[in-house]
Order: structure tokens, then C-alpha cells, then sequence
């Protein structure tokens, strides 16, 4: 088998006393989608800071595509191809649309290839080039970050809760960006709320609690699993 | 007359709608439940509620006084207090002066000289951590840091008790107990509004329902009625799915076994 | 044509120059959130550079300009921005005033070490050429200052707007974190921003110093100029920085030629900048309370009660004994250390206790001087009310920005200190210019503490009662609430504490003590004047308490000490007088980090070889702490373990 684009072995990050990461391992095999699921407080976002450089851990290690990044910044690791888009939305607000997706050209692509891109992709950006980004409405601003996964053509894409506060169509939208990214080969790693909407463009999940992985699988052995793992039930 | 009037109110973030024309009330005596996804605007709301975020549009009444353009420390000298989902715990304090530095502030300079240690202990036994009184609070776990919180606010005796997540952290046991003690709370005459995850306790505490998503309230009402709302479930799935299921509906919140 | 007009296109070309070194404040502020306060001083020595260059070493004016502006000062940005202000805008603000105000206090000495004073004229470009406009004289060099003004202005906009680094300046801006997980370089963008902000200082320097004089003090003094047109912008714009410097410009013009030359008014010219400031500080709009924790604010350290009390014992039986061994003229000296020490008492609270930063310290103590004198009641009572108005005006500085953030607080009272520097200690009801106010010392009971021995062992007395009162303080709920507005603000605010009122209260405080220390310093003196209480003083105060610790009663002692042997040695070695403020301000640089300073050390040794001392002590409370791990602040006896931990975190997190 191939090295994993993405391994974790035994990570542990804390802030100040508080160990929020508890010993995550964690491996994301070459071209596969990875739905990271679990409870708000999980660790789920501090593990995608920890991978993407912007937070230390405290122990463990990091392997991206076998070669160990634990040290490394997270400049260093965007311009070898590791895309993180973190939660909230992921633009310079007071940037014009045109000026955010330049900036995307130190990932390493140039830029006009990166404009074309995108605005084929999303002509709705096209029409907006000089609006300041932080003025669109919060679906656009989500296309507008996620033109950096799409044409910045990352090895590992990180993906922190797309749809935090976007409606349902904008969501559906963008989940189809998603598995367009993920056709074409990038390794996605992807953080979401609502579970069945990342399950299905994934080819495998993995369920965080309490700072740990608590279980592992495709999709379907996951939602089965979960079932055992969930108290009760709402609704 | 409602203690607490959230009339229509909206918050923008540049381009971003935050907070769409929310409109919800709380009363003494009772305990509501303000529940959605991530992202919904939830935190937001009691930002506006307790003035730390200024709302684009809509008013916020309370005790029948239009308090919208109040500093944040006025509502609370009011008897606005709220806990905090990013845990605002002061860290490099003890459990014990966390709750201290509460009753000095509400009891103003006056209070700096007394020694009313009986008190604070009264309130740490009262949420279930006076076991954790000596230990510096950035030291404790996140679901202790929670009731600390709790036990904070509580100490500068507030009418409107704002709630952010509180139970997140907490085991089952400390999760019934802590119900039980938000019941009793309410019962005192304080009004409650909690924003929570957890729907095993939101159902079985709250009187009142609201459901916030991507900023506006979809449904209100009481438990049972939320429970029956399409509507619901389908901001708590995600939304192209519909074939649904009640175990799906609850993946986002697995308690620690 | 008018003299309106004339006047008009004079404030013009003056705003010029202002809006090119306020440009380039605005630059570095923006992009890596550090205040260049040392951004005059900058100015300043690369005039002195280019003066050099050009009038002494003979090299042409043209390779002169580029040599300074293309090389030297954009070596320097990157030196700074590499070694000494990296990652400092992540930390409080104070941390950050304190370093640039050390780099400032460095410059100023060594420029003094490396062009010794003595008269120097930096001529304006194409001296005597000028040309008639509308009936006004022009100047070859007014045009080219303005000419400057334009390219800058343009240059600016081409980079930031056309460029991708200059994309990624607004960026960084905007969300520096964002920036890196684009790729983007976020060192390599401070780096270039201060290249650029420190070159463009050596401009406005080199433009405005056959205007302001080739003075250390004057170009330096020239960042407030900067800061007041920045204002407009709010630091952020810097259209509204040019615009705001045009009109600062024009302001002074006019005060030239419109306001009487005489009285008052006549010196209220030198502080436009100062009173320009102060008016749009009033007119800002409010600062949003953040949630979360500021970054790297390092604990006070805290004796316990029994240790403190014996050390002020020990105290007052050394200066006894000192104080009745040394020669007569140096038994003045120790009340001059005594001032100075109850001076830096007043930042431990304010600064080393509270976060916040004061460069108008020793101004208060000036207050707290003329109010003693004035009042001619030479007892406890003239004294209380020495405190009182100190206070008093500790309150009105602090007023205006009780809407705003630390920054603004500081920068308020250095404008405060200059203004009462140039303009009120120098007015008719207060010292008079160069003239000086007698003062008696002061009767308790009736009883005239009048001999030298006597009053400067009182002064001791004092500093000890302020010191044990300050730690009574800290210990209590003061330093428990302090504690908790620095953990999480808007905790206290939903809680119900008014900070902003606080705030006034705390700088009200210490500026009271600045004011005890002042009525002091009068009586001890006799006779007081405006020289004493030079704004220049009020940074050394600042710098000598950060270096020697501004957390701990005894840094205050030390940093009182070490600034009143300050001239002493200067005046006995003074071809070393610069190198000295080189070394206190490289001394703030390094030590600004670390507030708790020399005293830090101190304590270790003191724990290193006294451990043995309170055992006994610690033991028995550790005894009545149920959980009692040793790591618990102020329960246990050890006086700076806390502070020691959380030191070491910042210096890793910022080095």
C-alpha cells in the first residue's frame, strides 16, 4: 500500500493546562475524501491548526505524503501544497475579490491561471472582481475560498466546517465544488456539522471525541458504528 | 411582560448576515432553549443580548426598558450575566477568586475589604466544584471551567441567566445534576436562555424552544411541538437528504460514552 | 495676493514632509502592529547621516540621498524588524511601546555619542533659489519636499494596490494568520514595510531639518506630528494620513501668523501637534471590547506580607545608616533616588501591575512640585493636595481616551508631557520661564523636618509605607481584579466592572503617587523649575522601571537608584553621556519583553541562597491547601515562581 498523503501518529496539542488533543492518529490514504465528524469540543478544529502548522503540539507526529512536517510552518506548508481552508470565512474582507485570489498565487500557481480558474468556475466572482470581499454575502465569500482549493491545485486539502452558516442551497453548492476537487485527484480531509452532507463525498470517515479518534471507516460502517456510540436521540 | 425582548433583531459582518431579524423573548421563572447548527447565529445573539456586539438593526428590551445602546457592564449591573462557549475563565486565578473577583465587582469597592469566603463556597458546592476551589482555573477541565462560569455569574446575582453551551464537557451524571440545578434556578425566578447541543437536555429541561438557522429563527415552541418540525430536522441533517433518520440527526451530538 | 494664500502654501509644504514620515509610521503600524514610537528618532539619526555624509565626508547631495534612503535606512528597517520588533504585535501593546521607546531613548544617545553637540546646519536643497507664485516666494526646496510628498504618495499607492507583496501588506492587515496559510511570506512583508517606514522617516527628516534645526531632540519629537496626522487615518488610511498632515501643516502656519506673540499663546505654536492630537483622540469613535486573552502579559510577582515587611524594615535602617555615613552634598542625592524610586512605584501599578504604559510619569511629579510650592503649606495637607491635583490631571489625560485602547492612552500622555514641558511649566502662574518656584519643607505636628538627614530619611519612610500599601494592594482585590481584566475582559464586562472608569482610577492613582513624589522632591530641593521636569525625564523614568523591573517594589528602588547615578556619571565621564542612554534603551529593548526586569534575577539569587529562610513557612501552608501543588499563585511562599514560568513562555513564543 502507498504511503498515506496524511498520517498522525499519537498528536497531543493543549491550550495553556487544557489537553485538547488527546494522542490522535489519524491516516488519509492518497486521492480519498476523509469526513472528520464528532461533537462540538472534540478537537476536531484544533487537530486541522495543528496539521496546518498555525498551532504547536505538544507531542507526536505529522507525516504529509511520508515526510515528517511536524515543525514546519504553515507558509512552509502551503507553498508545498497543503490547502487549508479554516473556519469562518477565509478571505481578506477589505481585499477586492480580484486582489484575495492574486494572493493565491503564493501557493504556487500564477495568478492568471488561478483568475481563470476561478471565474470559470464561478462566474458570479467574475462579476464581483472588484468588489472589497468582505462585502458579498456569505455563499460568495465561501466560493471565494474555496477558488483557493479549486485552483491553487493542492496535494491535501483541509477543510474546516463549510457550512457554517450557510444556507442550505449554497451548501449543496458547494459540497459539488467539493467532489469536483476531489475527482481530480486532491486528498481531502473535510470537517463538517452536518454529517450525511459530508459522508456523501466521502470515501471514508472517521468520528472524534473527547480528543481522540474513536472510530473509523466508510461512510455507511460509520453511520452504523455511530448509531452505537449515540446516547439517545433528538428530534 | 417578558424579562428579556429580542425584537427583530439583525447583525451584519460586511456582506455577511449574521443574525436575520431574530425575534424571541425569555420570562422569569422559565428556562429556554435556543438550539441549531453551527454557525446559526446563536453566539451572536447573546453577544447583542449582553451588548458585547452592537446589532445592525432591532432592539433589545429588557425588564420593559429599551437597553440597546447600554454598555456591556450596565446590563450586567442589571442583572444580565451570561457564560461564556469560548471558555473566559480567568486562568491564572484560583477557582475560589474567580467567583471572588465577581462578588467584588457586583459588590463595587465597598466589597474589596470584606472576607466573604462563606459565600463563594456556598455558590462552588452549589454548581458541584468547591472539590476544585484551590486549583488555578486554567488547570481544571473544560466541563468544570463551564460550571465555574456558572458559579461566576451566579455570584453577581443575575435575573437573566445566559447560557453558552454549558454542558458541553460534562459527563452524564454531572449533566442530570446540572439540569436538575437549572430547573432550581428557574424556580427562584431567574430567566434562563441556553444555547446547547446536548437535545437530551434542552428537551427535558426547557419550557421553550427556538430554532436558529443561518440567522433566522425556522420554528419556536415548546419541546414536544420542536420535536414533530420538519423544518428542524432539516437544519440539524444537512439538507439534501430525505430519507432521513433520527439516529443520522444526532451525529453531530455523540456523547462521550 | 492675500497672506492667507501665503500662508496657506506654507502649511503645505511643511504638511509635506509631516505626511511622508507619517506614512511611513502608518506603513509599519498597519502591517505588523508594532507603534514606532522611536519613528521620530529614526528621522533624526539619519539626518544626522546624511549631514554627515554630505558635509562632512563630501559626498554629493545626489549619492548622499540614495545611499541614506536606498541603503542605510532600509538596512536598518530590516535589522529592526528582524532582531528587535519581530513578532511583537502579537504581545500587549505595552510590551511593544516599551521596546520602540527604548529604541528611541538608543538613538538619542547615539546620535549624542557619534555627533557630539556642537552647532551643525543641514542646508536645504538648492539653497536661495525660489521662485514667485501668485506673490508668495516658493522654495527650490519647499517644491521638491512637496514633489516628494506626491512620489511617496503614488509610490505608496503603485505598491500597495499593483504589487502582489503589496497586496499581501493590505492582507496581513487584515489577517496576518490568513496570510500564511496562503502562502504568503508574513516576515518578508514586515520586513519590507519597515524598510520602506524607516526610509521614508530619513525623508521627512532629511526634508524637515533645515526647518526644525539638526536637533536630537527636535526631529525626534517630530513622531508626535506623524502620530497626530496618522490619527485621522485612524493608523489605517493613508489618504486620510496625507490629508490629515496637510492639515496639521496649515494649522501651524496659521498659529506662525495669526496668534498674538505674545503671553501663553506665543508658545502654544510649538504644540499644535500636541492639542491637534488631543482633539481628534476626543472625537474617536469607540474601541469595541475584545474577547479573549491578550498574549505574553507576564504576572506581577509578589512577596509575601512577612518578607515585604522586613525588607522595608532592612530598608530604613540601610538608609539610616547611609544616610548618616555619606558626605553632606550626597545625602541630597539619596532624596533624589528616593524621588525617583517613589516615582517608578507609581508604573509598578500602572504599568508593571495594570499593563499600561505612561510617559508622562515624571510630568505628574512636576504637577505634584508646583502645586506644593504654589500652595506654600508646608505640611501633610499641602502634600495630600500635591497628590490630589497630580491626580487630578492623571484623570483629565486619561479622560479623553477612556473610549480607546492602550496604545492611544500612551501616546495621549506623551503629548501631555510635552505640552506641559514646553507650555504650561513655562507660563507666568506656574514656573515662570527659566524661572524657578522656592518651597519649604514640610512640618508633621508641628515637628519641621528641616535637616538633610532627617527629610531624606522621611522621603525613605514614605517610599517604604507607598511600597507595603502597593503590595497590601496587589495582594487584595485589586490585584485579583487586575488579574481578571487581563485574563478575559469581556468577562469582567459581563460581570459589571466599568472598565474604562477603572482605568481613569488607576491612572489617577499612580499619577497621585508621581504627585506625592513631586511635592517631595520640592521640599527637598527648596526651590523647583520648569528644567527639572523635562518631558524627556518621564521616558527615562519609564525605561530605568522596565529595565530594573516595573512588576516589583524593589525594581522601583533599584530603577530610583540607577536614575539618580544617571547624570552623576554623565556629568563625570561625559564624553560617555550618550553611550549611557544607548545603554539603558538597549537595556529597555532587551528587557521589554520581560517586565519583571533586573529585580527578576535578583530574586532568583535571593532564592538561590535564602531558600532556606521560609521553609517553615511554606510548609505550614502548604498544609492547609487541600490539593496544595506548589504551583498555585500567591498561596505559597515563593516570591516570582509564577512570573518565572510565564516569562520564559513569552520570550520562546515571541524569540
Amino acid at each position: 500500500m502507498s504511503v498515506p498523503i496524511l498520517e498522525v501518529v499519537d498528536l497531543h496539542a493543549a491550550y495553556g493546562r487544557i489537553e485538547v488533543l488527546r494522542g490522535v492518529d489519524l491516516a488519509v490514504p492518497r486521492g480519498a475524501v476523509m469526513a472528520l465528524l464528532g461533537p462540538n469540543g472534540a478537537g476536531k478544529s484544533t487537530l486541522v491548526k495543528v496539521i496546518s502548522g498555525q498551532k504547536e503540539a505538544t507531542s507526536g507526529d505529522i507525516h504529509l505524503a511520508g515526510v515528517h512536517v511536524r515543525k514546519a510552518r504553515s507558509d512552509e506548508l502551503a507553498r508545498v501544497g497543503l490547502c487549508t481552508i479554516p473556519e469562518g470565512r477565509s478571505v481578506f474582507p477589505n481585499l477586492t475579490v480580484e486582489e484575495n485570489l492574486r494572493l493565491m498565487s503564493y501557493a504556487g500557481v500564477p495568478a492568471p491561471a488561478i483568475l481563470d480558474t476561478a471565474y470559470s468556475y464561478f462566474p458570479r466572482l467574475h462579476e464581483r472582481r472588484d468588489q472589497l470581499a468582505g462585502t458579498m454575502s456569505g455563499g460568495e465569500q465561501q466560493m471565494l475560498a474555496m477558488s483557493r482549493a479549486l485552483a491553487s491545485d493542492p496535494a491535501l486539502l483541509l477543510l474546516d466546517e463549510l457550512s457554517m452558516g450557510l444556507a442550505p442551497l449554497i451548501v449543496d453548492e458547494l459540497y459539488e465544488t467539493v467532489a469536483r476537487i476531489a475527482e481530480s485527484g486532491v486528498s481531502i480531509l473535510c470537517i463538517e456539522q452536518f454529517a450525511r452532507t459530508a459522508l456523501r463525498v466521502s470515501d471514508y470517515a472517521a468520528v472524534m471525541s473527547g480528543g481522540r479518534i474513536v472510530a473509523t471507516g466508510e461512510p455507511g460502517e460509520i453511520l452504523d458504528t455511530m448509531a452505537d456510540v449515540i446516547l439517545g436521540g433528538a428530534a | 411582560m417578558a424579562l428579556l425582548e429580542v425584537d427583530e433583531v439583525v447583525v451584519r459582518f460586511g456582506g455577511v448576515t449574521a443574525v436575520n431579524e431574530a425575534a424571541f423573548t425569555a420570562d422569569r421563572g422559565s428556562i429556554t432553549g435556543l438550539i441549531g447548527p453551527n454557525g446559526a447565529g446563536k453566539t451572536t445573539c447573546f453577544n447583542v443580548i449582553t451588548g458585547l456586539q452592537k446589532p445592525t438593526k432591532g432592539r433589545i428590551r429588557y425588564r420593559d426598558r429599551d437597553v440597546t445602546g447600554w454598555p456591556v457592564h450596565k446590563r450586567a449591573r442589571h442583572g444580565v450575566g451570561r457564560t461564556f462557549q469560548r471558555l473566559e475563565a480567568f486562568g491564572s486565578l484560583t477557582v475560589r477568586d474567580n467567583v471572588r473577583v465577581a462578588q467584588e465587582i457586583h459588590g463595587g469597592p465597598l466589597a474589596w475589604f470584606g472576607r466573604s469566603r462563606g459565600g463563594v463556597d456556598m455558590l462552588l458546592d452549589r454548581v458541584g466544584i468547591l472539590d476544585y476551589a484551590d486549583e488555578r482555573a486554567d488547570s481544571i477541565p473544560t466541563g468544570t471551567a463551564r460550571l465555574l462560569e456558572l458559579a461566576r455569574c451566579l455570584a453577581s446575582d443575575p435575573q437573566l441567566l445566559l447560557l453558552d453551551e454549558p454542558s458541553s464537557g460534562l459527563d452524564e451524571t454531572e449533566t442530570d445534576a446540572f439540569g436538575e440545578l437549572l430547573v432550581e434556578l428557574a424556580g427562584e425566578g431567574c430567566a434562563v436562555l441556553m444555547v446547547e447541543h446536548d437535545m437530551d437536555l434542552v428537551m427535558s429541561v426547557c419550557n421553550d424552544i427556538h430554532v436558529l438557522d443561518f440567522g433566522r429563527i425556522i420554528a419556536s415552541g415548546t419541546p414536544a411541538e420542536i420535536r414533530a418540525d420538519a423544518d428542524v430536522q432539516r437544519a440539524y441533517l444537512g439538507y439534501s437528504e430525505s430519507d432521513e433518520s433520527a439516529h443520522d440527526t444526532s451525529v453531530m451530538e455523540v456523547v462521550t460514552p | 495676493m492675500s497672506s492667507l494664500f501665503a500662508y496657506t502654501l506654507l502649511g503645505l509644504f511643511t504638511g509635506a514632509a509631516y505626511a511622508i514620515m507619517a506614512s511611513g509610521l502608518v506603513l509599519t503600524y498597519t502591517t505588523t502592529r508594532v507603534f514606532n514610537i522611536a519613528h521620530g528618532a529614526f528621522g533624526m539619526l539619519l539626518s544626522f547621516v546624511f549631514w554627515d555624509f554630505t558635509q562632512r565626508q563630501g559626498v554629493p547631495t545626489w549619492l548622499a540621498l540614495i545611499l541614506v534612503l536606498g541603503v542605510v535606512a532600509p538596512a536598518i528597517g530590516w535589522f529592526i524588524q528582524r532582531f528587535v520588533t519581530r513578532g511583537l504585535g502579537e504581545g500587549p501593546v505595552s510590551v511593544a511601546l516599551v521596546v520602540t521607546l527604548g529604541m528611541l531613548v538608543a538613538l538619542i544617545g547615539l546620535a549624542q555619542q557619534l555627533w557630539p553637540p556642537e552647532p551643525r546646519a543641514l542646508l536645504p536643497f538648492y539653497a536661495g533659489t525660489s521662485w514667485n507664485v501668485g506673490g508668495t516666494y516658493v522654495t527650490a526646496h519647499q517644491l521638491i519636499t512637496l514633489l516628494c510628498a506626491i512620489a511617496v504618495a503614488f509610490g505608496l499607492y503603485l505598491l500597495l494596490s499593483r504589487t502582489r507583496i503589496g497586496t499581501a501588506m493590505r492582507a496581513s492587515v487584515d489577517n496576518p494568520e490568513l496570510l500564511k496559510l496562503f502562502g504568503g511570506k508574513p516576515d518578508r512583508v514586515a520586513a519590507l514595510s519597515w524598510m520602506i517606514g524607516i526610509s521614508l522617516a530619513a525623508l521627512g527628516g532629511i526634508l524637515l531639518a533645515p526647518v526644525v534645526l539638526l536637533d536630537y531632540y527636535a526631529l525626534t519629537l517630530l513622531v508626535i506630528n506623524a502620530y497626530a496626522a496618522a490619527m485621522i487615518g485612524k493608523l489605517k488610511s493613508l489618504p486620510m494620513t496625507f490629508a490629515g498632515a496637510m492639515i496639521l501643516g496649515i494649522l501651524e502656519s496659521y498659529a506662525v501668523a495669526y496668534l498674538p506673540k505674545d503671553g501663553i499663546l506665543n508658545s502654544v505654536r510649538a504644540v499644535i501637534p500636541a492639542l491637534f492630537l488631543f482633539v481628534i483622540v476626543v472625537a474617536m469613535p469607540q474601541a469595541q471590547l475584545r474577547i479573549g486573552q491578550v498574549k505574553g502579559i507576564v504576572t506581577a510577582p509578589l512577596p509575601t506580607m512577612r518578607r515585604s515587611l522586613g525588607s522595608g524594615a532592612g530598608l530604613l535602617v540601610v538608609a539610616f545608616v547611609l544616610i548618616n555615613a555619606v558626605a553632606p552634598n550626597q545625602v541630597l542625592l539619596i532624596g533624589v533616588a528616593a524621588t525617583y524610586a517613589i516615582v517608578m512605584l507609581s508604573l509598578v501599578l500602572l504599568t508593571g501591575y495594570g499593563g499600561h504604559v505612561s510617559l508622562a510619569q515624571f510630568t505628574f511629579a512636576g504637577i505634584g512640585a508646583l502645586t506644593y510650592a504654589k500652595l506654600d503649606e508646608p505640611n501633610l495637607f499641602g502634600l495630600a493636595v500635591a497628590a490630589l491635583v497630580a491626580a487630578g490631571a492623571g484623570a483629565l489625560v486619561a479622560l479623553p481616551v477612556l473610549r480607546l485602547t492602550g496604545l492611544y492612552l500612551a501616546l495621549s500622555t506623551m503629548a501631555f508631557a510635552v505640552l506641559m514641558d514646553k507650555v504650561i511649566f513655562n507660563a507666568d502662574f506656574a514656573f515662570k520661564f527659566n524661572g524657578t518656584l522656592a518651597a519649604q519643607r514640610l512640618s508633621i505636628l508641628g515637628m519641621r523636618i528641616g535637616s538633610d538627614t532627617s527629610y531624606v530619611w522621611f522621603m525613605v519612610l514614605a517610599f517604604v509605607v507607598l511600597a507595603l500599601g502597593l503590595l497590601l494592594l496587589r495582594r487584595g482585590a485589586l490585584g485579583r481584579l487586575l488579574i481578571a481584566m487581563r485574563d478575559s475582559p469581556s468577562a469582567c464586562g459581563t460581570l459589571g466592572l466599568d472598565m474604562r472608569w477603572f482605568r481613569v482610577g488607576l491612572f489617577a492613582l499612580s499619577a497621585g503617587i508621581a504627585g506625592l513624589a513631586g511635592g517631595l522632591f520640592a521640599g527637598l530641593r527648596g526651590t523647583v523649575g520648569a528644567a527639572d521636569f523635562l518631558y524627556f525625564q518621564s521616558l527615562l523614568v519609564l525605561l530605568l522601571a522596565v529595565v530594573f523591573g516595573a512588576t516589583s517594589v524593589t525594581g522601583a528602588l533599584l530603577g530610583g537608584t540607577a536614575l539618580m547615578l544617571l547624570p552623576e556619571f554623565q556629568a563625570s565621564a561625559p564624553e560617555m553621556a550618550g553611550l549611557l542612554f544607548v545603554v539603558i534603551g538597549v537595556g529597555a529593548v532587551l528587557l521589554g519583553r520581560d517586565p519583571n526586569g533586573l529585580a527578576n534575577y535578583l530574586f532568583k539569587l535571593g532564592r538561590w541562597t535564602g531558600g532556606k529562610v521560609a521553609p517553615g513557612l511554606e510548609g505550614r501552608l502548604q498544609g492547609l491547601l487541600p490539593r496544595g501543588g506548589g504551583a498555585e499563585p500567591a498561596a505559597t511562599g515563593d516570591v516570582v515562581l509564577e512570573a518565572d514560568v510565564e516569562s520564559t513562555m513569552v520570550i520562546e513564543k515571541v524569540g
